[in-house]
């Protein structure tokens, strides 16, 4: 389905992406991760044909440096900041769909898809951050495209909307659409992807099963745990014993965990009969490099 | 390849947007009041007095012209293209299946067609107050002075289209056309004025200079309209009167065609190329 070989993009004295080839097929979901300044966001603007790039670049058979028009026209997608101009629901859909050359029927379709029905009169501003991706999403799907593409897109969701959005992608992606998506949350790239393709400075250095990056790439996930403060050594020494590696700070400790070890360390001080006040799990180390804007 | 139903398309969407927007209303109706008033303080009497009283009240049109819209057409153009760069809205809509050439025509039109329909409206409930009072001796006249008015906000609309493609930033962007505005409409003449004694240049370099702002091509232009010669503006009027004659309106007209279309394949060309400036966010 997309097809880039030698993909390299220069800004200036900037290499954005350098050499990238990869091979998606149809069907499938794949991610691109990678720290602030990687190229994911680079490489989906190439897909999208909205700016020049060195290398060959096909999506379903189209160059997309000969024809991006035509590559967008079988592309849906979904920015990770939605930036709608000041209509309601429905206005911003006919517009898109006037521009996609869909039919207005098609536009009941991807709002009861997306089930955004009930906010059609609502101006899009008025909107919920879920509510708004819904809609990109909707304009996404407006022409039924063959691939989506899906910049950081619950980067600015809360917790069910982020769970939503992710489940209404796994079912277009059941349903046989090829998704190519950015992320730097690897719960998002487990749930969704199939493959990833890790990008850094511009580099493709690594291809992945999304349950195998972390361990590839070295990322660990922190459980901070609250215990009473006489029982702050105890924990410290039962979490060695039990081969964790952790740290304190401050009225909490800091214990590396796997993926799918989370509840490991709490086992271990609950047979050790170490009372755990709260404990929470610190996001921030699953990304490379903190928040992303790339 | 350009889709005429993709500009279409675009060209309404901007309509709508900028017979929604605030400052496009306020502007609407203070042109057509004024306007109005303007036309309102004809006194009426013989059908000399008449046609007096028409020259001024079309002279007072022409100058209510020349401040109004060059300060609605270039800051509507400035601002369109780069408050939508600003919001991001211009990146997501350039990510779907259109070229920027239909963007950016697209939202010409639009904007055009706002523009041209509240100078219809001003000049419109003007005529009208007019033709009642039986000022209007030659309705040829009032029209070509409104088709001017025309060429005139389409110019301006041009340039302020050139100015968003070059601003990255909304304020930029009006900075950038209230200079224009104020260039044009002021300091452009005092510049030519204080030349010409600093520098004592001949009336036909004078006459040179000054039509190469559009505005003074727009008052040209519309005085020749309105009373057939330019003696009134001394000896510069003169000799573009016996200089071109009967050419001289079609010229200026040709003048003001140019000042549409340059600007905006300036605008074009430079918004077409443009890679990093169009999309929102950081490069990588």
């Amino acid at each position: 389905m997309i097809i880039a070989r030698h993909l390299t993009k220069r800004y200036d004295r900037t290499t954005a992406l350098d050499d990238v080839s990869f091979l998606i097929e149809a069907g499938e979901a794949v991610a691109l991760w990678g720290a602030n300044g990687a190229g994911k966001t680079t490489t989906l603007r190439c897909l999208l044909g909205v700016q020049g790039f060195e290398g060959d670049l096909t999506v379903a058979g189209i160059q997309v440096s000969k024809n991006g028009k035509a590559a967008r026209a079988v592309i849906g997608y979904v920015p990770q900041e939605t930036a709608f101009y000041d209509m309601t629901v429905l206005e911003t859909l006919h517009f898109y769909a006037r521009l996609k050359k869909v039919i207005p029927s098609r536009v009941q379709d991807v709002l009861e898809q997306v089930q955004l029905t009930e906010h059609v009169s609502k101006r899009v501003n008025m909107l919920s951050g879920g509510m708004k991706q819904r809609l990109a999403l909707a304009v996404a799907l407006l022409a039924d495209p063959p691939v989506l593409v899906l910049d950081e897109p619950t980067a600015n969701l809360d917790v069910k909307a982020q769970r939503d959005f992710i489940h209404t992608v796994q079912t277009l992606n059941r349903a046989g659409k090829t998704i190519v998506f950015s992320s730097h949350r690897l719960d998002e790239v487990i749930a969704l992807g199939s493959r990833v393709l890790v990008l850094a400075d511009g580099r493709l250095i690594l291809e992945s099963p999304p349950h195998e990056l972390a361990e590839k790439l070295g990322l660990h996930r922190w459980l901070r745990i609250w215990v009473p403060a006489q029982h702050k050594d105890d924990t410290l020494r039962v979490l060695d014993a039990h081969g964790f590696t952790s740290m304190p700070n401050g009225r909490s400790i800091y214990v590396q965990v796997s993926q799918s070890g989370k509840i490991a360390p709490l086992r271990s001080l609950e047979l050790a009969s170490i009372p755990v006040e709260d404990f929470d799990l610190i996001d921030g180390a699953l990304m490379l490099q903190g928040e992303n804007h790339d | 390849m350009i889709e005429f139903a993709n500009i279409r398309t675009i060209a309404e969407k901007e309509l709508r947007d900028a017979l929604r927007n605030r400052w496009f209303i306020v502007f609407t109706i203070a042109f057509a009041g004024l306007a109005l008033a303007l036309s309102a303080l004809i006194q009426p009497g013989g059908t000399q007095l008449r046609m007096m009283s028409y020259s001024r009240t079309a002279a007072s049109l022409i100058n209510l012209v020349l401040l109004f819209v060059p300060l609605i057409g270039l800051t509507l153009g400035s601002t369109n293209l780069a408050s939508d760069r600003e919001t991001g809205a211009l990146a997501y809509l350039l990510a779907q299946p259109v070229n920027r050439l239909e963007v950016l025509l697209g939202k010409y039109l639009g904007m055009a067609g706002a523009l041209l329909a509240t100078l219809t409206l001003g000049f419109g409930v003007a005529g009208v107050a007019l033709a009642l009072q039986g000022s209007i001796q030659d309705a040829g006249s009032y029209l070509l002075t409104v088709l001017l008015a025309y060429l005139l906000a389409l110019a301006m609309l041009s340039l302020g289209f050139l100015v968003s493609a070059v601003a990255q930033k909304t304020t930029a962007a009006l900075g950038g056309a209230l200079f224009l505005w104020l260039f044009l409409v002021f300091i452009g003449d005092l510049g030519i004025m204080g030349t010409t004694v600093a520098m004592r240049m001949p009336i036909e370099t004078v006459f040179f200079i000054a039509v190469l702002n559009p505005l003074q091509m727009f008052k040209l232009a519309s005085i020749l309209t309105i009373q057939a010669n330019l003696e009134v503006l001394g000896p510069a009027g003169l000799y573009a009167t016996d200089q071109f004659g009967g050419l001289l309106l079609p010229l200026l007209l040709v003048g003001l065609l140019i000042w549409i279309v340059v600007p905006l394949l300036g605008a074009m060309a430079l918004f077409s190329r443009q890679e990093k400036f169009v999309l929102k966010g950081s490069t990588r």
